[in-house]
């Protein structure tokens, strides 16, 4: 006997929550006890008086697993709203990163070159190194990343995707 | 401006709340709130003997009351020892409030005596919970606590308070809160889904309603609206472990039990109805047997008030996110304005006749030992006049005490069915009995599950609760060894109850009646001696030993294929079966 893998659809789901301890653990922890995958994770304090965050999680799963991702993530009590973007209609993705290139010579002006085209810009810079910063959506940082990797990638961090719907509505 | 103290503030908290019963073990860091206690004597504690019976008497002080159970324990080895019964009422929807006391404030996150982090490991076996960090707002977090306790599908909410809190003042005229509620339950389903599964209803040729906990949860009227309901549509009703007395087994139209150990009538009609009305159950992996199987010609209504039991195993045609007692009598107000009229029935009631006949519960009688499900019938003809409360451990007794006991009305039924929990039946019995001082109550029992939580003799003799427990003592891990004989040749690994205590000697060392019976003979004259008795008893019914639970759906098969008795058992089964639950 195998196990048996599902076919899986990427969703961005976005969540009200309330800006009290223990809400994250209790969002990011569900996805764990529940088997579902986070791919990336971001929260952030987003109202005038710090009562309101916004989580947007990434995850991917099986039509069927994505509906009971949002049905048990609104189960909860701090959590006041669930939208899937992926399924509402049209939305806008970014992610933020920043990429450590070091080299010299060709590689550092093609690492340059590049950084242009992609529209990042320049963060720190010393006679080895570049930080670029570079926001856009994950595959475009995807792309960028790959790219670097061919002239002196170091590192890099990534913030995750934030996402809201197109359009004058909440969402 | 009054300042009180957290402990003080928690303790008039609950009275305001309407509690007159906890149940408690005391300890270091909750000092502070048992002196607060001490001085307000409105508030009874039931001192148990070990943390999980606290957890598991307040369950069934709740389950058989309708009212939130309390618990109040310390913090670390407190706290973890009430998360199994914690854990069992967020499965089975049990309202409970549990309080651990915590290290103080300052001391968190330093591996402190007795420190655990109790929110991190209660946080996805609760309802919700809460760490309280200011007794400014204790007040409105217990108020919370038990609104989201009892409301919607009911949980458990653990409340962790520092000994600092407890003991740090505050002001107690603090306005409750007035903020809009941010936890909304659903309540009546929209009026064009309810007339949907009216019209589905009334047009079907082989409806089934399907019940569960969530019927006995929204409370006696939507027993009684299930009765109603049944009436109309004329459809037959099943319910599962979780639901039994909603619907009176005396009724016409109960089928029994479905599942795994359910009848062989319910879970045919289950497999062969065209329009299944769920109320208030889950689909459970119990139940369905193999889903690819299950009822698979049906149209399927779900009425459930937790959106995440919808679509969650079963994909259902109607799903109706509503309080299942306001969606009957929604249904029932619909189909009686409408005038709607069931369809000729009596073909499909001919069919289930035809299952009926089958007789599936019928099992080999002995002359010579008490067959446990003997026993069973026994104890149910000799207390049913009673209305006993029933509460069970897990295993095969608690399988034949479903089938073979018979529940005429909600919250007389007490077991563990979710999370399965060995030892939940003596704790929960005393908590029941505190709850209902005048009822009989009764806990089914097996001699191995009764191990698990035999220390809480001591409580039902310290509070005079003069409750029964019915050990069916067979001398096996009955369930496990049954499955052995099913599926691994007979190889029994580990289920034998080997070195059992005396139970009639341990009954009479805690002050209890000790009562033995290995003869059929004498069963009744000793059950009524049991009954008779006004305190508690411990009664070690000796029965046959390798008896199996039949009928059985085994592990990977569908409804359709019950195993009857035991010369269908092959021994074996594929890696496939064996790996589901």
């Amino acid at each position: 006997m195998h196990i048996k893998q599902e076919q899986s659809e990427r969703h961005v789901l976005t969540l009200m929550v309330d800006n009290e301890s223990g809400t994250l653990a209790r969002v990011a922890g569900m996805f764990t006890s529940r088997g579902y995958n986070i791919d990336s994770l971001t929260v952030a304090d987003i109202s005038e008086d710090h009562a309101v965050s916004r989580i947007t999680i990434v995850t991917n799963g099986p039509p069927p697993v994505i509906d009971q991702i949002i049905a048990q993530c609104e189960r909860l009590v701090p959590v006041h709203k669930v939208t899937d973007l992926t399924e509402a209609g049209p939305h806008v993705e970014r992610e933020l990163a920043l990429v450590k290139v070091a080299g010299d010579g060709d590689k550092r002006v093609e690492a340059m070159r590049l950084a242009d085209i992609y529209r990042a810009r320049v963060i720190d810079a010393t006679v080895r190194s570049f930080i670029f910063e570079i926001t856009g959506s994950p595959e475009k940082i995807d792309t960028f990343v790959a790219l670097m990797r061919e002239v002196g990638l170091v590192e890099v961090a990534r913030t995750g995707v934030a996402g809201l719907m197109r359009g004058a509505e909440l969402s | 401006m009054t300042e009180k103290s957290g402990a003080d503030i928690l303790i008039e908290t609950l009275i305001e709340q309407g509690v007159d019963t906890i149940f408690g073990y005391p300890g270091g860091a909750v000092l502070p709130i048992y002196d607060a206690i001490f001085q307000h004597p409105k508030i009874k504690h039931v001192l148990v003997r070990h943390e999980a019976g606290a957890a598991h008497a307040a369950e069934g002080y709740a389950r058989s009351t309708g009212k939130p159970g309390v618990v109040l324990v310390t913090s670390g080895p407190g706290a973890t020892n009430a998360v199994t019964g914690i854990a069992d009422a967020f499965l089975d929807s049990i309202p409970l409030v549990v309080l651990t006391g915590q290290v103080a404030t300052n001391l968190i996150g330093s591996d402190a005596f007795q420190e655990a982090d109790t929110v991190g490991i209660t946080r996805h076996c609760s309802k919700h919970n809460y760490l309280v960090k200011d007794p400014a707002h204790l007040a409105n977090v217990v108020r919370e606590a038990f609104a989201i306790a009892t409301t919607g599908r009911p949980g458990p909410v653990v409340i962790d308070i520092p000994k600092n809190v407890q003991v740090a003042t505050a002001d107690a005229a603090r306005p409750k809160s007035n903020a809009s509620p941010r936890y909304v339950p659903a309540g009546e389903a929209d009026f064009a889904t309810i007339n949907k599964a009216v019209e589905l209803l009334a047009n079907a040729k082989a409806p089934i309603l399907y019940t569960g906990g969530g019927v006995i949860n929204s409370g006696p009227a939507a027993s009684e609206l299930l009765r109603e309901l049944a009436e109309l549509t004329g459809a037959p009703v099943t319910s599962t472990l979780m639901g039994l007395g909603a619907y009176p087994a005396k009724g016409e139209a109960w089928l029994g039990m479905l599942g795994m150990h359910g009848t062989y009538e319910a879970n045919m009609a289950m497999n062969q109805c065209d329009v299944m009305l769920c109320l208030g159950a889950r689909f459970d992996d119990r139940v369905t047997g193999r889903l690819d199987a299950f009822s698979p010609d049906s149209i399927k209504i779900h009425v459930d008030i937790d959106r995440s039991s919808i679509n969650k195993t079963v994909a259902v045609d109607l799903p109706i996110v509503a309080d299942v007692g306001a969606a009957m009598k929604q249904m029932i107000n619909i189909w009686k304005s409408r005038k709607y009229k069931a369809q000729d029935l009596s073909e499909w009631w001919a069919r289930i006749k035809g299952w009926r006949a089958i007789e599936c519960l019928n099992y080999p009688s002995k002359d010579t030992e008490i067959m446990p499900q003997y026993a069973i019938e026994r104890l149910y003809e000799l207390t049913k006049d009673k209305n006993p409360i029933i509460t069970t451990e897990v295993g095969q007794h608690q399988m034949w005490a479903a089938q073979h006991f018979h529940f005429d009305d909600p919250n007389k039924w007490l077991t563990s069915g979710g999370l399965g929990t060995m030892g939940y039946g003596m704790p929960a019995a005393i908590g029941a009995q505190m709850g209902n001082p005048d009822a009989l109550v009764i806990d089914i029992a097996g001699e191995a599950s009764i191990q698990m939580n035999i220390q809480e003799m001591g409580t039902a003799t310290q509070y005079r609760l003069p409750i029964k427990i019915f050990i069916l003592n067979n001398e096996w891990m009955g369930m496990v060894r049954q499955w052995q004989e099913l599926t691994y040749e007979g190889r029994y690994s580990s289920s034998y109850s080997d070195s059992l205590p005396d139970f009639v000697r341990l009954a009479e060392s805690y002050g209890w009646k000790g009562i033995r019976c290995d003869d059929p003979a004498k069963l009744d004259d000793a059950i009524a001696e049991m009954i008779a008795y006004d305190g508690p008893v411990m009664f070690d019914c000796r029965v046959t030993k390798a008896a199996n639970c039949f009928p059985m759906i085994p592990s990977g098969a569908a409804h359709t294929e019950m195993l009857l008795h035991s010369d269908e058992v092959s021994g074996t089964m594929d890696d496939e079966a064996k790996a589901l639950v």
